[in-house]
Order: structure tokens, then sequence, then C-alpha cells
């Protein structure tokens, strides 16, 4: 019971992201790309005014792996640079805290791009 | 010479026959209800090549190729052929033909481009500026895909008014003769737009198109729906089909018992997912060379009017904020060199 | 056929059927949801191993990105997408796919200005927009002293 609590919990916020982010597809004319767009923003947001981290406290997963976790990653690292760097780490906080999770993305994505072919739909 | 009839018709007075057709497809046309119609299905969606655009190019080789054979004719008996695709600089029809050596015409009218390359091609014959002409266009999933929308393993939903474009080229062989189907008449489209921006809404953009030229015929030849066994319009899909019958409606013309659409009887609109319908120029051009032109021929249809809508759009333009500028070709397709409608 | 295309606009709106939503949102959520799920298994997995909850999460993206790259490669994840739509766009997995699919979809012009360039053509203005607010947020919190 105790691995469960944490993974409905994930699953619960998770998925309402999802479908909130869902609603807008279908009920709005704004583009996919629009909308992820939105999610990084407002996750910037909701992180630099400590609301997303709550959030992550309770859910785990279900808040970091949608993309409103990315944006608060990112307000959660130029905060730490800052305070570390002052100035300099306006500029370097957002890359530094994301660099993993671009690093892998443009890595595999290079890596799958050699080994696989795009295919027709059916 | 051609006679012009009204302000937008163009009627031949030694009509062009078509003396041969054929049409490709690929794999998910051979799952739909029209399988029969096309002379060669290649499962295969690359066709053998390397890169999507080879494909629609090998395929439109293949279906001038299939067309010609078919008519017993080759290459060199071709005096000109008019062709064009979705592509930007419409390569599929370049590097299709860059082998054959046939002086080339290529056209641009979107989907409505298999109406537009026989208008030409009819022109020229009448004309007496060539003696035998091939028209031909094709589209291809996978090419306007990447072009038009995203990449093929890109995790998108369609929307339920989205068109699938088919893959699929269709060609015909056109001279002066006396066998049918002969093309009697065509009206050039008058390009319309009534303001429609979204891009997965196709069908609701054209439809204006296609009433407007069908409209200018009906006038200009004092016909209508009742006249025709027939009004075959491209890719129109669902929404377009419903609203093409509408806006003719409201200017008096019924034709909802004498219309179908390329779009809808393409696939299964059931089973097979694709939303609204197909669309594509070679989804006009295989169902028109591949099914209907033959039926002209055998004498099961003898008054028809295949009127082809394009969506004239570019990424780039719609991206500005533009809206979907269409347009419509028409065709006059009958069984009797003369009498008829014109 | 004198119409404006405000009247066309009413009368193609109502030709044109709407999304399924009733479909839509719940799929959305469950698949939406499970792949968030997947990362909190991944995470306590991660941290049994002994990892720091920091580390862990970032290992936890950096697998799913993987995962999401791998599916996309065998051709697997526009079908999933097709039924969960948002489900499949939000979490970070959606990020990875619109890299990877450009990717794979444009290396036949070439591994430079096909491959690598248009790899960022969807996934780019989530970089370009999250990058730019988080420099906006640092400024202000530098300048306000709120760090």
């Amino acid at each position: 019971m105790e691995i469960f609590i944490p993974l409905l919990k994930a699953f619960l916020v998770g998925g309402a992201l999802c479908a909130i982010g869902q609603v807008f597809i279908d009920y709005t004319s704004l583009t996919p790309a629009r909308i992820l767009v939105c999610y990084v923003v407002l996750g910037v947001i909701l992180g630099g005014i400590g609301i997303y981290p709550m959030i992550i406290d309770f859910a785990g997963a279900g808040a970091t792996v949608p993309l409103t976790g990315f944006g608060s990653l990112l307000a959660k690292g130029v905060k730490e640079a800052v305070a570390k760097d002052g100035l300099l780490g306006v500029l370097t906080g957002g890359f530094t805290a994301s660099a993993a999770g671009i690093g892998a993305a443009v890595f595999f994505s290079l890596l799958g791009a050699l080994i696989f072919k795009p295919k027709d739909k059916s | 010479m051609a006679q012009r009839k009204g302000k937008y018709t163009i009627v031949f007075d030694d009509p062009p026959m078509i003396k041969s057709s054929a049409a490709i497809g690929s794999k998910k046309e051979a799952q739909g209800p029209l399988k029969h119609i096309f002379d060669v299905i290649n499962e295969d969606s690359y066709f053998g090549q390397a890169t999507w655009e080879k494909a629609e190019s090998r395929m439109q080789q293949d279906t001038v190729t299939k067309a010609l054979e078919k008519g017993q004719l080759s290459a060199s008996q071709v005096d000109c052929v008019f062709a064009g695709d979705l592509l930007n600089q419409c390569v599929g029809s370049t590097y299709g033909l860059r082998d054959l050596g046939m002086p080339f015409v290529g056209l641009y009218g979107a989907c409505s481009t298999m109406a537009e390359s026989l208008m030409v091609c009819s022109v020229f014959l009448e004309a007496g500026a060539i003696q035998r002409g091939v028209a031909v266009t094709s589209s291809h999933f996978c090419t306007a895909e990447r072009q038009y929308r995203f990449p093929l393993e890109y995790g998108g939903q369609r929307t339920p008014t989205a068109q699938w474009t088919a893959t699929a080229s269709g060609a015909a062989v056109l001279e002066k003769g006396d066998c049918p189907p002969f093309i009697r008449a065509c009206t050039v489209g008058t390009i319309e737009d009534l303001g429609v921006t979204d891009a997965n809404n196709m069908g609701a953009a054209m439809a204006p198109a296609a009433a407007m030229t069908i409209k200018h015929f009906f006038e200009d030849t004092k016909t209508n729906g009742d006249n025709y066994d027939l009004i075959i319009t491209g890719d129109l899909g669902k929404v377009g089909t419903r609203l093409l019958r509408e806006l003719l409606l409201q200017d008096g013309y019924n034709i909802e018992h004498a219309h179908t659409d390329c779009g809808l009887i393409l696939y299964d609109m059931d089973k097979q997912d694709v939303h609204a319908g197909a669309s594509g120029c070679g989804c006009s051009a295989s169902v028109m060379c591949g099914h209907f032109i033959p039926l002209i021929k055998s004498g099961k249809l003898n008054n028809v009017l295949f009127v082809a809508t394009g969506a004239l759009l570019s990424p780039t333009v719609v991206q500005q904020g533009e809206s979907i500028a269409c347009i419509a070709h028409l065709i006059y397709l009958s069984s009797q060199k003369e009498g008829g409608r014109v | 056929m004198a119409f404006t295309p405000e009247e066309y606009n009413k009368m193609s709106q109502k030709a044109s059927p709407n999304s399924k939503s009733y479909k839509n949102i719940p799929m959305a959520f469950l698949i939406g949801g499970l792949v968030c799920a997947l990362g909190q298994g991944l995470m306590i997995l991660y941290q049994n191993a002994g990892l720091e909850k920091d580390t862990a999460s970032t290992a936890v993206s950096v697998s799913l990105v993987f995962l999401s790259v791998l599916l996309t490669g065998l051709n697997v994840y526009d079908n999933i997408a097709k039924v969960a739509g948002a489900g499949t766009l939000v979490p970070i997995t959606g990020f990875a796919n619109a890299m990877a699919s450009p990717a794979l979809e444009f290396k036949s012009e070439g591994f430079i200005l096909g491959l690598g360039a248009k790899m960022f053509i969807i996934a780019g203005p989530v970089i370009v927009y999250g990058i730019s607010a988080s420099i906006l947020y640092g400024l202000i919190i530098y300048l306000f002293r709120l760090y």
C-alpha cells in the first residue's frame, strides 16, 4: 500500500494536467505547440511563486513529468543559480537545470534517427 | 475552334477523347471499397525508393507508363504531358516524368490539378497545337504530411474535419477521335475565399469554389443538376459535400440526387480512420481515371461533370494569418461526341 | 451566393463535426496519468537504488525521454498518441517525440540541414519560451533580491 499511494497520486495529478491539455485542444483553436509553450511558461511562473513545488511535494512524478514540471524546474534552477552566481545565474540557471532532459532528447533523437526510418501511417 | 459559352465556359467544337487511362494506389487505397479500380496496387508506400518524394515521382511515372501501355502507345508518341502535384515546385511530376523525354507543362492547382490538366490538354488539342497529350497528377500521404503538416512519427491527433491525403495517381491519354468518353466543355474556376483559416478543414474551405464553378457552368449552359447522370466533385469530404449542396441550394440548384464526391468513396468512411474523407490530387485523379472514365467509356454513364477542387494554400501564408484561397475547375464529360448539354 | 465570411463561418461550423471530447478527455487523463505513474514508479525504484531525490527525478526524465524516442523510432508513439491526445503530448515524452520525429523524418535531407536543423521545428518554441521565461524570472528575483 505504501507504494500504491504515491503511484495513485501521480496518476491522478498527471492525468488531470493532461486532461486539461485535451480540453484546450478540443475546445480552443490553440495548436498543440502553443499549448506546450503555455504549459512551460505557466510552469515557470507557478514554480517561481512557489505553488508548483507544493504540487510536486504532493504528486511527485505526476507534477514533474508533465511539461509544467519542466517549467518549474527551469525556475528552480534559475533561483539556485542566482543565489550562487548572482547576475550570471540568471542566464545559466535554466539551461543548467534542464540540461539532462534536453541533452537526452537531443542525443537519443540523433541516435534514433540514425537507426530508424519513418513509416507510412495506416 | 473552341467556343466561349457564357462568361466562363469553353465548349469544344471537335471534342477530344480520352483514349486510355490508368490509376495506381497503395496499401490504404487497396483496403478501401474501390480496390478494384486500380491498375496497380503497390503495398509498399515507398514504391521501392529511398525517400517519400522519390516514391511519389515513381508512382506518377508508373501511372503514365501504364496509361500509355493501355493505349498501346509509347512516350515518344506523346506531344505534351500536362502534370502537377501537391509538392513544392511540383517535384513529384518533374522528377517522375524526367526520364520519359516528353514535352512537359507543369501545373499547380492543388487538388484541382486533374481537372486543370485535362482542361489545358483539351484546349491544346482543340487548338491543333498537339495531336496527343497526357494529363496526370499524383499525391502521396507521406510527402504531403511532411510538407504541409507534421513528421510522420509525430504524435498528433487529427481533428474530425481533417482529410486523409490519398497515396494515388491517375493519368489519362487524350487525342482527337471518335471513341468515348469525350471532353465536351470545361469551366475555368475563379479563386474563391470565404475566410476559412483552418487548414484542417479543407472541405469547408473548398466548397464555395466548387459551388461557384458549378453555378457558372449551369448559368453558361442553361442546364441544372437534372441534366447530368453524375456530378463528381474532387475531395470535399463529408463537411465540404454538405456545404456544397447547401450553397447550391441557396442558388436554386438541387444536385443532391446526382452528386458524389471522390473523397467520400475512395475509403471506407466507417472502418478506415480517415475522418472527413480522402483528399489530394491523387484522390480525384485515381477515382476518375480508374473508375468513372471507364464507366463513361462503357456507356454506363453518359453525361458527367467532374469538378476537382483545390485549396491553394501554403503553410507559409497560413502561418501569416491568410485564409485559404480555393479553386475548382469543371470538366463536362460525355459518351456522345455531339448533342448532349452544350 | 452572396455570403459574407461571417455567415459562411456559421454555416461551416454547423456542418463540421466536433471533436469527440467525451472520449478524448478521459483517454488523455488515463494515458497521461499512466505515463506519470510510470514516472513515479521509476522514481521510487531509483530512490530505493540510493539516488538522491533530485538526481532520481532527473533520471526519471531521462528514462522517459529514452522510452519515448525508442517508441517513436519503432513507429509506435504516433499510434498511441492518436488515442491519447494530450495524454502523450503534455508529459516529457511528448517533448521527446517532438524532437525525435522530425529528426527521423528529415534525415533524408541530410545530417546537418535535415536531421540537425529540423530537430527543433516543433520542440524549439518550448525551449525558447521556457528559457526566456526563466531568464525574466531570474532578472526579477535578482533585481528585487528575492532569492
